[in-house]
């Protein structure tokens, strides 16, 4: 038998280690347009302890390893560059502490948001966490891994700002803690000890991320989704900034989508508030309709969409099948609001050159300090000539968003290399030293983030 | 395999992988698949197998005895369809059932899978037991051949061979007979039900099944049946007609509340016992019933119904279906389904795990033994609950 998958198997369990086809082409393969890329070994851990084994075994074999969450970035990020061994992490799923008054819950890093959206909708339907726009099978982890944000980026800004503490498997296989779990603690703060966040938004290349105490926030009685629409989308800066002046908001997204065609060039503005009575929702309403919004109605610019809309949560996402072919990806980025009018023309066009229905979304970060703008590119997975064009939109628009003077969020290798080359050249070399100094026998996920 | 083959070509790659269909209703987790929850690795999940089906299709993969091993894990319990908000939903099962169907065509089947039709082929059952001795079961109990009473009694393969559903359908016959309700079976004129051979791809002999078992209705001038299994009541409810065998269906506990209500029957009193129900499949998701057995349990006095947190859409399956209680491609485990549920079912506090269908009686009864649970939860099928006898 191969000593490795021996050794894995000591380490995981016979059931849940693979080195066969099945397997390795199933974990070979991202949702979105990158291509195939194998890995040699596939295990199932279940407690840190196996992954810091794991970890050890793979430096010692100058392997390869690549943490997977729930595959759902899209972007090909847990996909295998140089083989080795894929660490499926799903099995570290426990939550390990709910703490109401102080309103966080630890969890280990594998779990899905879906599971932790149902738990606190029955055991503390009082405490809510920001769950991002991915399916509810995308894990706690890798959403950090990614800078990912989620339905409470108005108030709280990233997921990733909203944790209290993390236990990382460091790429020399060591366990570290940071915030007050370091000392022994409860998992209250990340701060104000010394900053050692060298993790969030890595995509695993730091190390692997295994239980993470999640900041909570008030869940409402009363939730409701409302939908105003303009059709000149310069004006959606605007309104987004008077909305959060009044900061009423729990989540505000600009959404312009060609299908179906009555949407057709028109920019929808979802703006999710709660109250936990009916009076205070109308406050809050009124204060955003007619306070902000009315005054675009008169002027004949604007109109409301829709009032009270039940929101879903998890939300569902049907949009792979849009073209009803199984594929999307989407470029994200991290731009001023300010930029929403140029990013939406500038998308359309790009969609319209590759022939697919343009589709665009903008969320609001923080007090519009940013917004997370995407350009999402659907394909035919059956159809190799439209996963090239999406692949190719998908280029295109990192440049662009290069260009325009955004941020490109959680980008595929292709984009990290656009960044990498644009970075100033003592924080590219400080990145470097970093990845150096923690995984000198560069293991973790290689091939993403690697500075030449 | 030629890719014009395959009946959902145009359909196979629309699967995105997103994950919602390893997900119950209310979200509580990623495991209410049971062949997901048993491997907990993507190449057993339904995305996985769906992509991997492609790529055997495409040649990207050849078919080995790994990859029918993965496709023939899927126990058909359809959490899935349930889940999964896209349009070609309702057709997951069938991308699946169309797959085995080639394997089967090519005679590359895991090789339990071919001893379960291999026995249905030469017995009728999928045991392996003499077609002769199909109505053992009942021999203390005088049943009447099916002439031209008011119900057939449709007992199936497992009722009829299998030790412990024998109990289960005993009980169920003693019942029909103390509520003088017109009744008769087939004895050793019945056959295999032929649900699991549709599942498991066997498309010429499911065919061969419900033609035999629709001329021997047909002769007798049959028109309402009773199951004791909710896999048959599927068949012969869903599959028959296809083959031009239209009948009025029920599973049992459809009759017993009319029974029980009209007076005909008087359940027990089991005084401060609690019971659990697990939904069986093919009673709930694949045919939305999940009233009439809670009906009847409610009438059983002194008890009290709670509900495991999976119920109903979301009920966790006992990995039975499909013919998996016979070729057990999920066994082995502390994760194998049936002790997942097993141990849901025990910690709600009952005593009694109620179940309606007699794979799912004899899978949890032995996940219960595995378990160590035996003396803490009992597993009794409706029927021997209501008769109150205890199991032989």
């Amino acid at each position: 038998m191969d000593s490795i998958y021996a050794a894995l198997m000591d380490i995981v369990g016979e059931d849940y280690v693979s080195n066969q086809t099945e397997e390795l082409f199933t974990y070979s393969k991202d949702l979105g347009t990158s291509e195939p890329q194998w890995p040699d070994y596939v295990a199932a851990p279940k407690t840190v302890e196996q992954v810091s084994r794991i970890v050890k075994l793979a430096n010692e074999q100058k392997l390869a390893v690549v943490p997977l969450g729930g595959g759902l970035s899209l972007a090909g990020l847990a996909l295998p560059l140089r083989g080795g061994i894929t660490l499926d992490l799903k099995r570290m799923d426990q939550i390990l502490e709910l703490n109401e008054q102080s309103r966080y819950i630890v969890v280990e890093a594998g779990i899905s948001h879906g599971k932790v959206t149902a738990y606190l909708h029955k055991h503390a339907p009082r405490l809510m966490h920001s769950e991002p726009g991915a399916p509810a099978a995308a894990t706690i982890g890798g959403n950090l891994a990614i800078h990912g944000q989620g339905d409470l980026a108005h108030p709280y800004g990233f997921n990733s700002d909203m944790i209290n503490g993390l236990e990382v498997v460091l790429p020399t296989g060591e366990i570290c803690r940071f915030g007050s779990c370091a000392i022994g603690n409860d998992w209250y703060t990340l701060h104000p000890l010394p900053d050692l966040q060298l993790f969030l938004g890595w995509s695993g290349c730091t190390g692997i991320i295994t239980k993470v105490s999640l900041r909570l926030f008030p869940c409402k009685k009363f939730q409701e989704q409302d939908l105003f629409i303009v059709q000149d989308e310069n004006l959606v800066p605007e309104i987004i900034y008077e909305m959060t002046h009044i900061g009423m908001a729990e989540d505000i997204m600009a959404i312009s989508q060609e299908i179906p065609p009555p949407f057709n060039r028109l920019h929808c503005i979802l703006v999710n508030i709660s109250g936990d009575s009916k009076e205070e929702l109308e406050f809050k309403r009124q204060l955003i309709f007619d306070g902000k919004l009315a005054r675009y109605i008169e002027d004949g610019v604007g109109g409301i969409g829709a009032v009270g809309q039940k929101i879903e949560r998890p939300q569902v996402s049907k949009t792979s099948d849009w073209r009803k072919g199984g594929g999307f990806e989407y470029v994200g980025s991290i731009v001023p609001v300010s930029y929403y009018p140029e990013c939406y023309r500038r998308g359309s066009e790009i969609s319209a050159r590759h022939g697919i229905p343009y589709t665009v979304l903008g969320r609001v970060v923080g007090s519009s300090h940013g917004m997370m703008f995407s350009w999402t590119y659907a394909f035919n997975r059956a159809d190799e000539e439209t996963v090239r064009h999406a692949r190719e939109a998908l280029h295109e628009t990192d440049r662009m968003v290069l260009e325009l003077g955004g941020t490109l969020w959680k980008p595929a290798v292709f984009g990290q290399k656009l960044v990498m080359d644009r970075m100033d050249p003592n924080t590219l070399q400080m990145m470097k030293k970093v990845k150096h100094l923690l995984d000198p026998n560069g293991i973790m996920n290689p091939g993403n983030w690697e500075v030449a | 395999m030629a890719q014009t083959q395959y009946k959902y070509m145009d359909m196979i790659h629309r699967c995105f992988r997103c994950g919602y269909c390893k997900f119950p209703q209310d979200w509580e987790d990623v495991d209410n698949c049971p062949a997901y929850a048993r491997h907990r690795l993507e190449s057993h999940s339904n995305g996985g197998r769906l992509w991997l089906i492609r790529a055997w299709i495409t040649g990207e993969l050849e078919l080995t005895d790994h990859l029918a091993e993965i496709i023939y894990s899927c126990v058909a319990c359809k959490n899935c369809e349930e889940k999964c908000p896209l349009s070609f939903s309702d057709d997951i099962l069938n991308m699946v059932i169309a797959a085995r169907a080639e394997m089967v065509a090519q005679g590359r089947i895991p090789s339990p899978v071919k001893t379960y039709l291999k026995n249905i082929q030469l017995h009728g059952n999928p045991y392996g037991i003499g077609a002769k001795k199909r109505s053992d079961w009942m021999q203390e109990l005088s049943i009447e051949p099916f002439e031209k009473q008011e119900f057939l009694f449709f007992v199936g393969s497992e009722g009829a061979y299998d030790s412990r559903a024998q109990h289960a359908a005993r009980a169920l016959s003693r019942l029909f007979q103390k509520a003088e309700l017109s009744f008769g079976v087939l004895g050793n004129d019945e056959t295999d039900d032929g649900n699991e051979v549709e599942l498991l791809g066997e498309e010429g002999l499911v065919e061969m099944l419900a033609e035999k078992n629709i001329a021997s209705f047909n002769e007798r001038g049959i028109k309402n049946i009773i199951t004791l299994s909710p896999h048959a009541y599927n068949a012969l409810k869903n599959i028959y007609p296809r083959f031009g065998g239209s009948y009025q269906v029920y599973h049992y506990t459809q009759i017993l509340p009319n029974l029980i209500q009209s007076g005909r029957l008087h359940p027990p009193k089991l005084e401060n016992t609690t019971i659990t129900y697990h939904d069986p499949c093919f009673l709930g998701r694949w045919n939305r019933e999940y009233t009439a057995p809670r009906r009847v349990l409610q009438a059983i006095g002194g008890s009290k119904l709670i509900e495991m947190d999976r119920n109903r859409k979301s009920a966790f399956c006992c990995g039975g279906g499909s013919g998996n209680y016979y070729t057990d491609l999920l066994g082995g485990s502390d994760d194998s389904p049936a002790r997942i549920r097993a141990r849901q079912a025990h910690a709600t506090g009952a005593t009694i795990l109620a179940v309606a269908c007699p794979n799912c009686l004899t899978m949890l009864e032995d996940a219960v033994k595995v378990e160590g649970l035996e003396g803490k939860i009992q597993v009794k099928d409706i029927a021997e609950l209501i008769d109150g006898e205890s199991a032989s």
